[in-house]
């Protein structure tokens, strides 16, 4: 397959060359209605690895990131022209199933969003409806696993039974992470999982994803350009709708190609 | 300095202050004086309604004579005339026709039907003495509960005197049917016409509703013609009851031949009529569900039907739930619609089922409001009250249903 690079400017990013390419979107044209959100964008997403979005408010970076696994098919009057592929299938194809595809694509939302469940039948529902799970100890088990794969078990592990809408917001989050990675997808991602939390939770969170980072494709938007240099290898920044600039985070971030990036990061505007 | 002290000088803070304290006088003012006509109006029917719960008997020493009563077939026997010649018996010297009137105006006509299931069911009873709390005519009811001067008190103390009064709890109230006869007139057939209509009503207007309002709100596609469906929704639910009445009468009896009077099509009019309270109360319940918990719900691959049932609509359910209690009371206080469908009709049997006669509960309220009879006053009040009392249980389970749905989040 053909690279692609978008805006025709930057050469290929440096871990485009490590990692194998899990996500690739060719011209990817997204309406809601008459408002054009995103024009003609086309993007590499390297597996296992952090990619981060960021730009200035309504630049459409959440909305590509929906595309992704297709949550904005619930929106009303939302279209998408081109093709997002994750690994060689173009997941907008008439034969892909939505719930299918769900569930190798996880998601986590900008406000922790447990189920008013507990913390056990939080994490085990995904499992529970795909049929993932044999027996009640395999379900036991996946549950432990996910919650200990997002650094939740030990704080929660006597109260598997109480409702998880009783966690911290750090916690919560952590908790819908859990229960993202229990129905073991290969993508995560991320709407800016950290907005609604404190300094504190943020860190816990940033060095959870560093951790997932080894075995999920992960795409995490941000409004936090800090974040985005810390946990992320790959930057990518919206702008109005376009894609203006992708790369290595430490190159976006020290040697900006495009004036417009040069401006955001620097604080000049967003 | 700043001058941080309640003083008069400031005539611009002095006129908002008077204007909060008259806002709130007003609103003290609207809820004394509703509560004030609420106590009146429950106060009201309280005090005209309670007598209708007790009844007076007289107390005779009958004779079962054998010569009146037969042994074989004492179904056919006499009993009207046993009773009232044990009562002329005291009363030796009253023989002209209007003395005898008077004498026959002291018992209820159900006095010796009372007798008569007594003897049936224990035929050993005949040709001996046994004493009989025999049923008071309404009008002598009347007089013993001070409700009513009668036409000749001297006479009626004197039974008392003679045989002896006593009050006791009118279960009949609760055992029979509607009756021409005030001291014999029951709740029990509108009771059960009540409570068969709205099982109809509910079990078919409550999945109806419920599954239209998931459908609109979770699953239809928004474009003209939900909204046309939605705007007419809420005109249905403006409708005059009275309209939903003809419409079964022309639908359901007329164009289906369904019978006439019946619990079934009261249910099926009331369905009608409380569908659009439904689907409204539902649609508000599911749309108060924060849409992030139905993302997340999909986000782990759920699809949109399990992301509803799973999630959304668990999360509705106290809500549909109040809903479904403004459709139970608007079902149950209905009177107009089922004028319509021949639910008015004098019905004196207890409906048996969904197909039988039957009329209801504020139907009945309506009936005897219309009698002449001094007695059906009271009865009428007792109706009133027996239909709030089973309103408010109603009611009570529903509440107790969403408190305990509540909890479990």
């Amino acid at each position: 397959m053909d690279q692609i690079s978008p805006a025709g400017i930057q050469s290929i990013p440096r871990i485009m060359a490590k990692r194998p390419t899990r996500i690739s979107a060719r011209k990817v044209n997204i309406f809601y209605g008459e408002k054009h959100a995103i024009n003609d964008l086309s993007i590499e997403i390297p597996d296992r690895a952090v990619s981060a979005f960021i730009g200035p408010s309504g630049c459409g970076k959440s909305t590509f990131l929906r595309s992704v696994n297709r949550m904005n098919d619930t929106i009303a009057g939302c279209r998408l022209t081109g093709e997002v592929r994750l690994d060689d299938k173009n997941i907008y194809d008439a034969d892909v199933d939505v719930v299918q595809l769900r569930s190798h694509v996880g998601m986590v939302f900008q406000k922790p969003n447990p189920f008013p469940k507990s913390i056990f039948e939080n994490v085990a529902y995904g499992p529970r409806i795909h049929g993932l799970a044999k027996n009640k100890t395999d379900l036991e088990e996946m549950v432990v696993a996910s919650l200990k794969k997002a650094g939740l078990f030990d704080e929660v592990k006597d109260r598997l039974h109480q409702s998880g809408t009783g966690l911290s917001g750090g916690q919560q989050q952590r908790l819908c992470i859990a229960r993202a990675i229990a129905v073991n997808p290969e993508v995560i991602l991320m709407d800016e999982p950290c907005s609604a939390l404190d300094p504190i939770a943020t860190a816990r969170i940033e060095e959870l994803i560093d951790e997932l980072r080894q075995n999920y494709c992960i795409i995490i938007v941000t409004h936090s350009m800090q974040q985005a240099a810390r946990v992320s290898q790959l930057t990518a920044f919206f702008h109005l709708g376009n894609l203006v600039e992708v790369g290595d985070t430490d190159e976006i971030f020290t040697s900006p190609q495009d004036k417009r990036t040069q401006d955001y990061i620097t604080g000049r505007f967003g | 300095m700043i001058d941080l002290t309640r003083n008069s000088n400031n005539s611009f803070l002095s006129k908002r202050y008077a204007v909060e304290k008259r806002f709130k006088l007003y609103g003290a003012l609207a809820l004394v004086l509703t509560t004030v006509f609420l106590a009146f109006l429950l106060l009201d029917i309280i005090n005209k309604g309670l007598p209708a719960f007790t009844e007076h008997r007289v107390t005779l020493e009958v004779m079962v004579d054998p010569a009146k009563i037969d042994a074989v077939n004492p179904q056919a026997g006499d009993f009207d005339g046993l009773l009232k010649d044990t009562l002329r018996a005291q009363f030796p010297d009253m023989g002209s026709r209007t003395d005898k009137k008077k004498l026959n105006s002291v018992l209820s006509q159900g006095a010796a039907d009372d007798l008569r299931d007594q003897v049936v069911a224990d035929p050993s009873l005949i040709g001996q003495k046994i004493v009989v709390n025999a049923l008071l005519s309404d009008e002598s009811d009347l007089y013993f509960k001070g409700l009513a001067p009668a036409k000749d008190p001297a006479f009626l103390d004197q039974v008392k005197d003679k045989f002896g009064i006593t009050k006791s709890f009118a279960w009949r109230f609760f055992e029979n049917g509607d009756s021409r006869e005030p001291e014999l007139a029951g709740l029990r057939g509108a009771i059960v016409g009540s409570l068969l209509t709205v099982i109809v009503a509910l079990g078919l207007g409550l999945p109806l509703g419920v599954g239209a309002a998931i459908y609109l709100e979770q699953f239809a596609p928004k474009n003209r013609w939900t909204d046309l469906i939605e705007v007419n929704i809420n005109n249905l639910a403006a409708v005059p009851s009275i309209i939903f009445g003809l419409l079964g009468l022309a639908m359901f009896l007329n164009v289906f031949g369904f019978p006439r009077s019946a619990p079934v099509v009261g249910g099926l009019v009331l369905a009608l009529l409380v569908l659009p309270t439904i689907i409204i109360a539902s649609r508000a319940a599911l749309r108060a569900v924060p849409p992030s918990i139905k993302e997340a719900a999909l986000g782990v691959g759920a699809s949109p039907q399990q992301a509803v049932f799973h999630h959304v609509l668990p999360l509705a359910l106290p809500g549909i739930l109040t809903g479904a209690i403004l459709g139970l009371a608007r079902a149950f206080g209905e009177t107009a619609p089922l004028l319509m469908i021949g639910m008015i009709a004098f019905i004196a049997d207890i409906p048996k089922g969904f197909t039988d006669a039957a009329t209801v509960l504020p139907v009945q309220v309506y009936l005897w409001s219309d009698l002449p009879e001094l007695a059906f006053q009271s009865k009428t009040a007792a109706a009133i009250m027996v239909l709030i009392a089973v309103l408010f249980a109603a009611n009570g389970v529903a509440i107790y249903l969403r408190r305990r749905f509540e909890r479990r989040w």
